[in-house]
């Protein structure tokens, strides 16, 4: 693999650029590998990626039906937090969050890992008392955030309203090292290193079976023929319970539509990632200067990558209170993807009963943010069995009401 | 140079000139103008920068498609950035700026010359500013981001008001073109309801301009002609300047009407967002025509051919004194023909076809003695800030220049795109017209609705019916068969003959000359506004972005604000040459609403501010506002916090109010809090499965406290139920709980138990509640006299209806503070009378109102729970102590089994105690008390948590409640609690029960 850098765009200049390689390589697959991962998104590439770099393992390939990081890895908003709550999840966030601030120089691709800082903004009581919690529980779990006035969150904010009519804002969870980072820009990184370890990626090429002999793997088959290998892993966020079907397992999640939309681009005018989980509605400003939004979940199940414009209609109303300035700004796009929600809205990193294989889902609406730490933990556990960051993910919680419950912390109501 | 010609201008009103600003500069125009004709009468070509290497750019279109003409448009509370110049309509005082430079739009000091340039191809910085690691934020970022955005940001709060509209018809035929005129006017023959909609202010869209006969008259007439008749028609409701803004599942459009911006001083809203229920959509949008990718192609002054026509036949303006036109194709030749009649020259038509059939247009040509260069192509525009010529070349070749002419404007056309994007959101396929070199909308893979047909028709140009005649045939087709669609029987009618004279055939053209070299392609631009070349989708495809999508987020082709209107097909094409592979197979990105877009002003539309989540009110609300109350927000009610009185600190009233209720007496708006009544012969069965409780033997005229449960077992609500007789029960929530109890119990019932005989209403607002708290309770009961509420009559757990100072009441003895209380309800237009009645009385008593803080504390005092406190979705009854609330004798109840599960028994699990503070401090909200050592991930460990904390002015001390660790039987023990603050806290596990701990105050 070419290195990137300044020097080379140079070299390459002088060329008009003709000189530059492939990202990755475009194999057809092979007979057997040692694992295959369905699932060429952020966190089916980052399992690939730790397995070779961490255990060693590089007879692998990554199978993708479309191109890959298509699904939600291009699709979401780009935030990255870890003021999670409950200790399993602030553990694998935190480890994720810890990963982006190295990963460009780790991969030789600038992700463009920006840490801007997260503000969740707290509008009721309630709320305060539970980001104080957070902050509470964060600061014993090695996890930098503090709780923030009103006059604080101005300062980071200028173009915030504090005291708007229906919900005054009265402080805020203020995560320092959260941010951003460019999605595809993730998912490209991983696939040239995972290639230029000698894996493969695969692309357009869809499974259809899940191929078992006695209750474990052998392989797959796909539109590219059968595939042999020792270890599965499915990382099909949005396909999840299809995938596992061909399985022969069912998970407990359900998949619905997440939608988010952009602005036209204006100039800087808002340097951190600022969350109203109260009123529902997030918004950060990208480096093109787009006013990039999220909204809430459709709420009937669906796979179509659409959504219900009621949504839209609700997050932006959301925002123009918060921010008035948005009212006069255009919406420019609007689009969904397919969310894997579990009933703890906690994630699966699972073994599964078929034996060799594993799954990756459930990462409901934030699984961006960790996807070098899901890639992390996927590939201990399926090299080991087990690891610290995945056990408490088994899915057998659900049936033992062993939950990881972080809807306190995402100030949803109960 | 561009300029006003002293005839044509069809839309211009010329007797009503207007004035308006752009930079500072007053300039003029007529009414009928865009922003885009004035200045372009201004000579104003260069409007703006273009997005990465901050190049001059021209206006390029004439409509919608514009990528370059954006500017920050208004003032203060109206103002706006990236308002699009072609489709602004002038209005007078109109104030404009450019945008995306500094210091001035002639000289920007951001812009990136032909050399820099090369070494910022599509993805540089994914390979650069990587080292060192900090100056990615600190310094590259920052510039990156000044330099990137467009427009400024808007500061003040928008002052312009916006709504919504619903709508329902049969047919809505998105257009009004002569393909959306015709297919309204036939679907409306049916008699179908149809409402036809056009994004500008004029109906007939290109035709006029383009010409052509129809039924032997000019098109303008069957325009006009058709316009009246669909106006007669009281099935027809027609809407311009209102955008098909997005289709949706089930027929469901967004129709974006601007009332307002071509008049901002009118009345009324600004935007109004129209919400359409379609029964068949005709999406009648028509085509867009293509630039053609040479170098130089982004220089001011290089423009759309149709754009050029447009400017000269409606707005009466001239783009250049000498203009080149290039071409693949007839339609192009028009713009010749109208420069030409204008009195403008026109040096050349640099036509890329080979000479073969001379076909009407070039017969025309040659008729007018225009020089037509047939297989020749531009190899390079010459020029900076404005075309000043072009070097001609052979098409065929690789760009050797065999001509140069001088010249002001280039005149370029690639042929047309029929716009697909309302057919595409919703799941409408394409199909890839080999002849015409387009995208169309495949028939036979309409979006589909819950039935399985097809909901949309395109027609017209839309359909890839580009020339007049094929368009009203198609039109009038597709009117016929959008009314069978939606249920009618279309008339029998036969459709309007168009004419215009015949076209050679078009061909397709995607790198001019076919084999320029390297230097020319990183100079030939496919995305104006993004930067995008034809060598950077090139090198996309060399680095393995093959698929169109990755192609198109590496190179951001398409991404900006026009979303690649005019170079999606070039790209794409460009993308499909670099793999070798067919253009179909390549495909296209995903069409996503909104078509161009729409101000977030009219997507939230009335509910802003006051309006945007209405507050709900008791009865009281505006005494309590009267009378210090310090707001919160619980729910979408408001309560009072506290009553503050002049002087006081909100602590110092909560305080006195705690006092003085325990001392004397309290009231308490209690309104909020959820009243449902359940009622049916079942309602006893239903409630036993709700609650954990036993409720079907609680006997009429008592109360229960009850505790309400999720599947998972987690307690959800919780609240004292009352049975007013043997079928009725009327059930107490919590205040944020009534909406979600309420659809808790109809969800089972309406899935689960529907043939249970029972019924749920909610009439929480029926009643004004009032509770009446604290030593002398009866006493101001008493004195204001009526039913008796002595200890006997009226036990505590028990209720009666009777007669409070003259007040329909009915009374609850129940209590929350562990005081004498009474709950009172009365009706609620009764409850400030009953209110201030209860004031009067209990003056001699100490009556004084108290907040929700001053209830949290007795409560606490009282080692009551608090859903939301104590509880947070993951809290079952066993871990408070609640196990005397759940019935042994019950064969299930929601949560019942759950509450079995391993984990759920597990006695690990952490429980409910009281904890004081060693110092009597107040222990920190949210505080976790910390173990011994680190887990596997390096995490402190935990044993226990505070729930509520408080200062008790009652004990004189902090008071708290948390979950600990087999807390219960640990009482006695400290530990410790590390504070946000740095300090760390210590507290001694007690017995959460802190004060009358017999319950001998309550039952007096």
């Amino acid at each position: 693999m070419k290195r990137y850098s300044a020097f080379a765009v140079a070299r390459e200049a002088a060329r008009f650029h003709t000189g530059w390689e492939r990202a990755w390589r475009n194999p057809a697959p092979k007979s057997r590998y040692d694992v295959i991962i369905i699932g060429a998104g952020g966190h089916g590439l980052a399992t690939a990626y730790y397995l070779g770099k961490n255990f060693g393992i590089k007879n692998v390939a990554i199978i993708e039906k479309g191109w890959l990081g298509g699904g939600n890895t291009g699709r979401n908003t780009t935030i990255i937090r870890s003021n999670y709550l409950q200790d399993p999840s602030a553990a694998l966030y935190e480890k994720s969050r810890s990963l982006f601030e190295t990963m460009s120089q780790d991969l030789n691709y600038n992700v463009m890992f920006s840490p801007r800082g997260v503000i969740m903004l707290a509008q009721t009581q309630h709320e305060v008392r539970g980001y104080q919690r957070t902050a509470h529980a964060n600061a014993l779990q090695g996890v930098k955030t503090e709780f923030i006035n009103p006059q604080r969150v101005k300062e980071l904010v200028p173009i915030i309203n504090l005291d708007g009519p229906r919900y005054p804002v009265l402080g805020g969870l203020w995560q320092a090292r959260g941010g951003s980072a460019r999605h595809d820009a993730v998912a490209w990184g991983y696939a040239r290193a995972c290639s230029d370890m000698g894996m493969d990626v695969i692309q357009q090429c869809e499974v259809t079976a899940v191929r078992r002999d006695g209750g474990k793997v052998v392989g797959v088959s796909t539109t590219k023929g059968d595939i042999d290998c020792d270890k599965l892993g499915i990382v099909v966020a949005g396909n999840s319970g299809h995938v596992a079907g061909m399985a022969g397992f069912r998970l407990p999640i359900e998949s619905v539509a997440l939608q988010a939309l952009v602005s036209e681009p204006i100039k800087p005018c808002m340097d951190v990632v600022v969350m109203a989980n109260t009123v529902h509605g997030y918004m950060s400003q990208s480096d093109k200067g787009e006013m990039v939004i999220g909204g809430g979940t459709d709420g009937y199940n669906n796979y179509t990558q659409r959504g219900s414009f009621h949504h839209i209609e609700e997050t932006v109303r959301a925002l123009v209170e918060t921010f008035p300035m948005v009212s006069r700004l255009k919406m420019l796009r609007q689009w969904g993807g397919i969310v894997d929600i579990t009933g703890d809205r906690s994630p699966i990193l699972s073994k599964t009963p078929v034996e060799n294989v594993f799954i990756n889902c459930g990462w409901g609406t934030g699984g961006f943010k960790a996807t070098p730490g899901s890639g992390w933990a996927m590939a201990e556990l399926m090299a080991k069995g087990h690891g610290p960051l995945t056990d408490a993910f088994g899915m057998e919680r659900f049936r033992e009401g062993r939950f990881i419950d972080e809807s306190v912390a995402a100030g949803v109501a109960h | 140079m561009s300029t006003r010609l002293a005839t044509g201008g069809r839309l211009l009103t010329k007797d009503k000139p207007v004035t308006f600003r752009f930079n500072g500069k007053q300039l003029r125009g007529y009414e009928g103008d865009t922003l885009a004709s004035a200045l372009l009468a201004n000579d104003q070509m260069l409007v703006g920068r273009s997005f990465k290497y901050h190049r001059p750019r021209g206006i390029v279109a004439s409509g919608a498609e514009e990528p370059n003409g954006l500017v920050n448009m208004g003032d203060e509370g109206k103002f706006e950035p990236n308002q699009r110049v072609t489709t602004t309509e002038l209005f007078d005082g109109l104030s404009a700026t450019s945008q995306n430079h500094w210091p001035s739009l002639e000289f920007d000091v951001g812009v990136i010359n032909k050399y820099m340039s090369r070494f910022m191809p599509a993805g540089f910085y994914y390979k650069t500013f990587m080292y060192p690691r900090a100056f990615w934020k600190h310094v590259y970022e920052p510039f990156i981001r000044q330099a990137a955005g467009l427009g400024k940001a808007p500061k003040a709060r928008d002052v312009d008001t916006y709504e919504h509209y619903h709508a329902f018809c049969d047919v809505l035929v998105i257009g009004g073109g002569v393909a959306g005129l015709l297919a309204a006017k036939t679907a409306a023959q049916s008699g179908a309801k149809v409402m036809l909609i056009e994004q500008t202010a004029h109906w007939g869209g290109r035709a006029p301009v383009d010409g052509g006969t129809v039924d032997g008259d000019p098109v303008e007439d069957f325009v006009e002609k058709t316009v009246a008749e669909l106006a007669s028609m009281e099935n027809v409701t027609l809407r311009n300047r209102t955008m098909g803004a997005g289709v949706y599942d089930h027929g469901y459009v967004l129709g974006y009407e601007r009332l307002t911006d071509h008049a901002p001083e009118a009345a009324g809203p600004r935007h109004r967002l129209w919400r359409v229920r379609a029964g068949h959509i005709i999406t009648a949008t028509g085509a867009i025509e293509r630039p053609l990718s040479f170098a130089g192609n982004d220089i001011p002054g290089v423009m759309l051919a149709s754009a050029v026509r447009d400017y000269v036949a409606n707005w009466g303006v001239s783009i250049g004194d000498r203009t080149v036109i290039v071409t693949n194709n007839d339609d192009a030749y028009l713009t010749a023909f109208a420069l030409k009649f204008a009195g403008l020259e026109v040096p050349a038509i640099v036509d890329a076809r080979p000479a073969g059939d001379e076909s009407p247009a070039m017969a025309q040509a040659k008729a007018l003695g225009l020089r037509v260069l047939h297989g020749h192509g531009i190899a390079k525009v010459k020029g900076n800030k404005r075309v000043t010529g072009v070097a001609i070349c052979a098409q065929a070749g690789e760009g050797a220049v065999l001509e140069e002419i001088t010249c002001d404007a280039v005149a370029m056309s690639g042929g047309w795109s029929p716009v697909v994007h309302l057919w595409s959101h919703c799941g409408g396929k394409l199909a890839w017209d080999d002849a015409q070199a387009f995208f169309k909308p495949d028939r036979d893979k309409a979006p589909t609705g819950a039935d399985g047909a097809g909901f949309v028709t395109a027609a017209g140009a839309a359909s890839g019916a580009l020339i007049l005649s094929d368009a009203l045939g198609d039109a009038h087709a597709a009117g016929q068969a959008a009314a069978k669609a939606a249920g009618f029987t279309a008339r029998k009618t036969k459709a309007p003959k168009g004419e215009t004279p015949a076209e050679a055939p078009m061909l397709p053209v995607w790198m001019m000359p076919q084999g320029a070299s390297a230097p020319l392609r990183a100079k030939a631009w496919l995305d104006y506004q993004n930067d995008v070349k034809v060598s950077d989708v090139q090198l996309a495809a060399r680095e393995g972005f093959e698929s169109v999508e990755h192609a198109k987020r590496y190179t951001t082709l398409g991404m900006a604000t026009d979303q690649g209107k005019l170079s999606n097909i070039n790209g794409l094409a460009t993308l499909a040459g670099a793999l070798d592979t067919p253009i179909p197979q390549v495909g296209t990105t995903t069409f996503r609403p909104p078509y161009t877009p729409i101000s977030m002003g009219a997507i939230g539309g009335e509910a802003r501010a006051e309006v945007f989540q209405p507050i709900r009110r008791t009865p009281m609300h505006d005494w309590h506002d009267t009378n210090g109350a310090d707001w919160e927000p619980v729910g979408h009610w408001r309560r009072p916090y506290a009553f503050v009185r002049d002087g006081e600190s909100t602590h110092d009233a909560v305080m006195r109010e705690v006092v003085n209720t325990r001392q004397n007496l309290g009231l308490l708006d209690a309104s909020t809090l959820g009243k449902l009544v359940v009622k049916g012969p079942d309602a006893g069965k239903f409630l036993d499965m709700l609650y954990t409780n036993m409720m079907s033997t609680l006997k009429p005229g008592k109360c229960r406290y009850g505790l309400m449960c999720s599947e998972n077992g987690f307690l959800i609500d919780d609240g004292v139920v009352a049975r007013i007789d043997e079928d009725t029960f009327l059930c107490h929530t919590t205040t944020g709980g009534a909406e979600r109890i309420h659809g808790h119990m109809e969800e089972w019932l309406q899935t689960e138990w529907w043939d249970w005989k029972v019924y749920v209403a909610n009439v929480t607002e029926q009643y004004a509640q009032v509770a009446v708290v604290g030593p002398n309770a009866r006493k101001v009961l008493e004195k204001l006299g009526g039913m008796d509420v002595s200890k006997e009559a009226l036990g505590f757990m028990e209720w009666a209806d009777g007669e409070i100072g003259g007040f329909k009441a009915r009374v609850y003895r129940i209590s929350f503070s562990g005081e004498l209380s009474y709950e009172i309800a009365v009706d609620a237009g009764q409850g400030q009378a009953f209110w201030d009645a209860l004031m009067a009385a209990g003056a001699e008593f100490g009556a004084m109102p108290y907040g929700t803080e001053c209830l949290h504390i007795l409560r606490a005092e009282k080692g009551f729970i608090m859903i939301g406190d104590e509880t947070d979705g993951t809290i079952i009854p066993q871990d408070l102590g609640l196990n005397w609330a759940i019935s042994k004798k019950k064969e299930d109840y929601l949560g019942k089994r759950a509450q079995a599960r391993s984990h759920m028994t597990d006695p690990e699990r952490w429980k409910l105690v009281g904890l004081e503070t060693v110092d009597g401090s107040t222990l920190p909200d949210g505080a976790y008390a910390a173990g011994e050592g680190v887990n596997a991930n390096g995490q402190r460990n935990v044993i226990g948590r505070v729930t509520s904390t408080y200062h008790s002015p009652t004990l004189g001390r902090g008071i708290a409640m948390g979950l600990v660790l087999h807390g219960p039987d640990r009482m006695g023990e400290v530990i410790s609690f590390p504070g946000t603050d740095g300090k760390t806290y210590e507290a001694r596990i007690v017995d959460p029960v802190f004060y009358d701990k017999e319950g001998e105050k309550q039952n007096v």
